[in-house]
């Protein structure tokens, strides 16, 4: 009797024991997710919290008079004139009339606000209109940089702030008067790559992706489902058909930085195509993201029932009818979403287009296939390199523009998958 | 023309190639008593006659554009007076993008010299020829084709069995373009590998312990011999994949044992989706984070604890990389999990197991050998990754293992090399190749291993 109540005990004890080792092993499990939820977290709020300020841009409003004298030209229309004239003073007279006690004297710490570019707005508001020459005229300019980062950051140890005592009391007051201001800043998703952080948009790097991945695209897919049908449908049971089977899988683990070595050995060294081209890059993106495609095509189409094809048999389809005319409308919901999951795999790809040469400074916004570009993601790592807190900032703001793209791509495949997909 | 408004000509003439043999068929059918005494639908007649304009035009088309680059290269070079003749490769690259900026406009004739100009005239010249030809040849094989395919229609004709082989066949090419990308990659890698294990002993390469790759451009130039001994990157290579296994692993493991056995559906059907984003974020941005967030705090919290740690420290980047590698490890073991038959689960927990002990006990043996196997994909994966080390890691090639210290890595080093003016038959160029030729390998092994053990482990419960 006392043996069965010792026993029973020990199992009692033991089963406390073995409770509470189970209560634990939970808790890691719970740990686990918990730290894999929180980097995202961290993640999202460190990009949103550096990012958030390059939404808005800094401007001066400012009562220009376009003197004739003051900048030494007479005729806005004689192209000659236009390169030697003085466009700079006008801008700076205008500044110090807004600034309260500033004299000629402060006149080089008053042009230190504006941006350097200004006057090149000015000139080519002439240029437009002639006959404002002579009149006076309000104009908005986008300020310096650095009135940009003192307006928004000031305060902020992580940026240093590169003006006087003297010229940030001006910016104080000429924010109180209204002749400084803060808006959307358009200038990002309206201009290319500049030198200047305050100038500098993603509208080149936009354009860029988007060629890149036309040509992704229009390769990838056709492509991807002709090679799925082939390997699903008509592929005989051999080894040349094995031997393509473990290629393509072996092709979705390869490196990406290994499909940007192919691109530079066979298009640009062997076929002497141009560097940096949005045609190469989508070329190389193509085969990089070939193999994805085809991997779910196949699953789509595997998914597909026998009973369609043996009913399209049965009233004699032959077998490419089987497939183009029934198979293939029924898996294409299941390709579309594989497409899409791959495209925003290829619109994150940075590495192989490295290698490309998809990284020059490039200012303009490309206008074809075989012009200069780069593309979003390279565009973050070109400014994340930068040691400008401003460029940081506008790299952080690119990141949420792609994270958008990439997540509406994959709310897009995920409504698809949900509208469009049959369950048999 | 250009190659893409010729594509969309020929894809023009393809359309009405399609027309003229759909009514062609038809009208053939006419005096038979109606289209019921052709061999095949009048739209056989038509996708045969397209097929016939469109793929040998498409063909030609194809081919031309991808080597009149190189062939108008090769002439331009060519006709250089024979002092001007480049001696080696990398001069001839020099040489050549002179004489296109001159052409485009980009370097103003006044400052290259008369030969390089003239040179810049015949390329335009013969770019402006090539397009010509290249136009006329693809509007004359698609037309003569075309109508070759057109005149042939007879009511006899089994056109369908006739589209629906060749159809076969492309579909073949496109399946088959598979082959030739890992041919392509193995070619490009290893020819180029080959060249530089001219320059430099193989044994160097492999065993030498310092790599600063930093050779003379010119050869009047006073520079260090350049040093090529890949064992530094190789171990950080490993030092920065083994920290984000450390991170990966464990995590991932853990939250695909949460999630599979112990969660709801509710808290599952919201959990996977999140971890899941974590691997559809761009490595860039991962990158990017890593750089200026966690490297900045990794050294200022090792500062304060009174340690000395690199801003560019290995456990920066392999932290990121492995938080990166999460959902990967996550979803395979979540899939192999899955697969370990109920039975044994219902055997186990009716034996009296708890639920932790069933699964440490019974499902995890079981399901080890298809865990290993996403380990090994995993552990690929971060060898194979570069934004983030790029972005994160250092460029001197330091043999340590201490992780707040700066190392290298074999894709940092393939991108520094590639990147930026270079020269394509020197040592340095090559290197990169010779360093993408071992990251291949390494990578192919390991997913060779990987995707055997997967498969065998899934045979053996189905």
């Amino acid at each position: 009797m006392t043996d069965r109540n010792t026993q029973a005990e020990i199992i009692r004890q033991s089963l406390k024991r073995r409770y509470r080792k189970e209560r634990r092993f939970r808790a890691y499990g719970i740990l686990a997710i918990a730290i894999a939820l929180s980097a995202l977290v961290v993640l999202f709020v460190d990009i949103i919290g550096k990012g958030h300020t390059a939404f808005i841009k800094t401007t001066v409003t400012l009562e220009v008079d376009i003197d004739p004298e003051m900048m030494y030209l007479d005729d806005a229309t004689d192209e000659r004139q236009l390169r030697m004239a003085d466009f700079v003073e006008p801008l700076v007279q205008a500044l110090l009339r807004e600034v309260p006690g500033a004299t000629e004297a402060n006149r080089d710490a008053v042009r230190d606000l504006l941006n350097p570019y200004a006057s090149n707005q000015l000139r080519d508001a002439l240029k437009e209109n002639p006959e404002l020459l002579g009149t006076t005229q309000t104009m908005t300019f986008l300020t310096h940089t650095n009135v940009d980062v003192y307006v928004k950051h000031a305060g902020d140890e992580d940026y240093s702030i590169k003006l006087s005592d003297r010229q940030q009391a001006w910016v104080d007051q000429l924010l109180d008067k209204g002749v400084i201001e803060t808006s959307f800043n358009d200038v990002l998703f309206s201009r290319g790559d500049s030198r200047d952080p305050s100038r500098a948009g993603i509208l080149g790097a936009i354009v860029g992706s988007l060629l890149t991945m036309f040509v992704t695209l229009i390769l990838s897919f056709p492509i991807g489902v002709a090679a799925a049908i082939y390997l699903e449908e008509f592929a005989p049971q051999n080894r040349f058909t094995d031997f393509i089977e473990v290629n393509i899988n072996n092709l979705a683990a390869v490196p990406s930085i290994i499909f940007g070595l192919l691109g530079l050995a066979v298009f640009i060294n062997l076929f002497g195509m141009p560097r940096s081209v949005p045609l190469v890059g989508g070329l190389v993106l193509t085969l990089m993201t070939l193999p994805t495609i085809i991997i779910s095509s196949r699953a789509a189409i595997k998914s597909v029932p026998p009973s369609i094809r043996e009913a399209a048999e049965g009233i004699g389809a032959s077998k490419m009818q089987v497939v183009l005319h029934h198979v293939l409308p029924l898996a294409l919901p299941g390709m579309l979403t594989g497409s899409i999951i791959g495209m925003a795999q290829a619109l994150g790809e940075t590495a192989p287009l490295l290698l490309i040469g998809m990284v020059a400074f490039i200012v303009d916004v490309p206008d074809g296939f075989l012009d200069s570009a780069t593309v979003l993601p390279v565009q973050v790592f070109l400014w994340a390199g930068s040691p400008e807190l401003a460029f940081i900032e506008r790299a952080s703001a690119a990141i949420m523009v792609l994270l958008a793209f990439l997540i509406s791509m994959n709310a897009l495949a995920i409504w698809l998958r949900k509208r469009l997909e049959r369950r048999w | 023309m250009q190659p893409a408004n010729l594509f969309l000509v020929t894809i023009v003439l393809v359309l009405v190639a399609y027309g003229l043999g759909y009514t062609r068929s038809r009208s053939l059918a006419m005096p038979l008593g109606g289209i019921r005494h052709l061999k095949s639908l009048p739209f056989y007649y038509g996708a045969r006659a397209a097929l016939w304009c469109g793929i040998p035009a498409l063909i030609v088309l194809a081919l031309w554009a991808m080597f009149q680059g190189k062939v108008i290269q090769l002439l331009v070079i060519g006709s250089l007076p024979p002092e001007m003749m480049p001696a080696s490769e990398g001069e001839a690259s020099l040489l050549l993008s002179k004489i296109s900026n001159v052409a485009s406009g980009a370097l103003p004739p006044g400052f290259a010299e008369p030969p390089v100009v003239e040179a810049a005239e015949r390329l335009t010249a013969l770019r402006q020829q090539s397009r010509w030809y290249m136009t006329v040849l693809v509007v004359a094989v698609a037309v003569l084709a075309g109508f070759f395919g057109w005149v042939r229609i007879r009511p006899r004709l089994n056109a369908r069995a006739q589209v629906e082989s060749t159809l076969k066949w492309i579909f073949f090419a496109c399946a088959a373009l598979a082959v030739l990308t890992t041919a392509g990659i193995i070619f490009s890698v290893a020819f180029e590998t080959i060249r530089f294990f001219g320059k430099v002993s193989f044994f160097e390469f492999f065993f030498g312990t310092s790599w600063s790759p930093q050779t003379a451009l010119r050869a009047d130039q006073v520079a260090a011999e350049g040093a090529f001994g890949m064992v530094p990157l190789f171990t950080g290579t490993l030092l920065i994949s083994a920290i984000a296994m450390l991170v990966a692993v464990p995590v991932g493991l853990l939250s695909a044992i949460y999630l599979s056995e112990y969660a709801s559906k509710r808290v599952r059907g919201v959990v996977k989706p999140l971890l899941e984003m974590l691997a559809g974020i761009p490595t860039v941005v991962y990158g990017f984070f890593a750089a200026l967030t966690v490297a900045p705090f990794i050294s200022n919290l090792a500062a304060s604890l009174g340690i000395d740690a690199s801003s560019q420290s290995a456990l920066a980047a392999g932290g990121v990389m492995g938080i990166m590698i999460i959902p990967f490890v996550s979803s395979l073991s979540d899939d192999v999990i899955n697969a370990v038959p109920q039975t044994l689960r219902d055997g186990s927990l009716a034996l009296g197991a708890t639920q932790s002990e069933t699964m440490k006990k019974v499902i995890f043996p079981a399901a080890l050998p298809g865990i290993m196997g996403g380990i090994l994909l995993a552990v690929s994966r971060a060898i194979g990754e570069t934004m983030i080390v790029v972005m994160a890691a250092g460029l001197a090639a330091n043999l340590t293992a201490n992780p707040l210290e700066s190392v290298t890595t074999v894709t940092v080093q393939i991108v520094t090399l590639l990147t930026g003016d270079q020269e394509f038959d020197s040592a340095k160029t090559l290197a990169a190749f010779a360093l993408g030729a071992m990251l291949f390998l390494a990578t192919l092994i390991l997913n060779v291993i990987a995707l055997h053990i997967v498969r065998k482990y899934r045979e053996q419960y189905d």
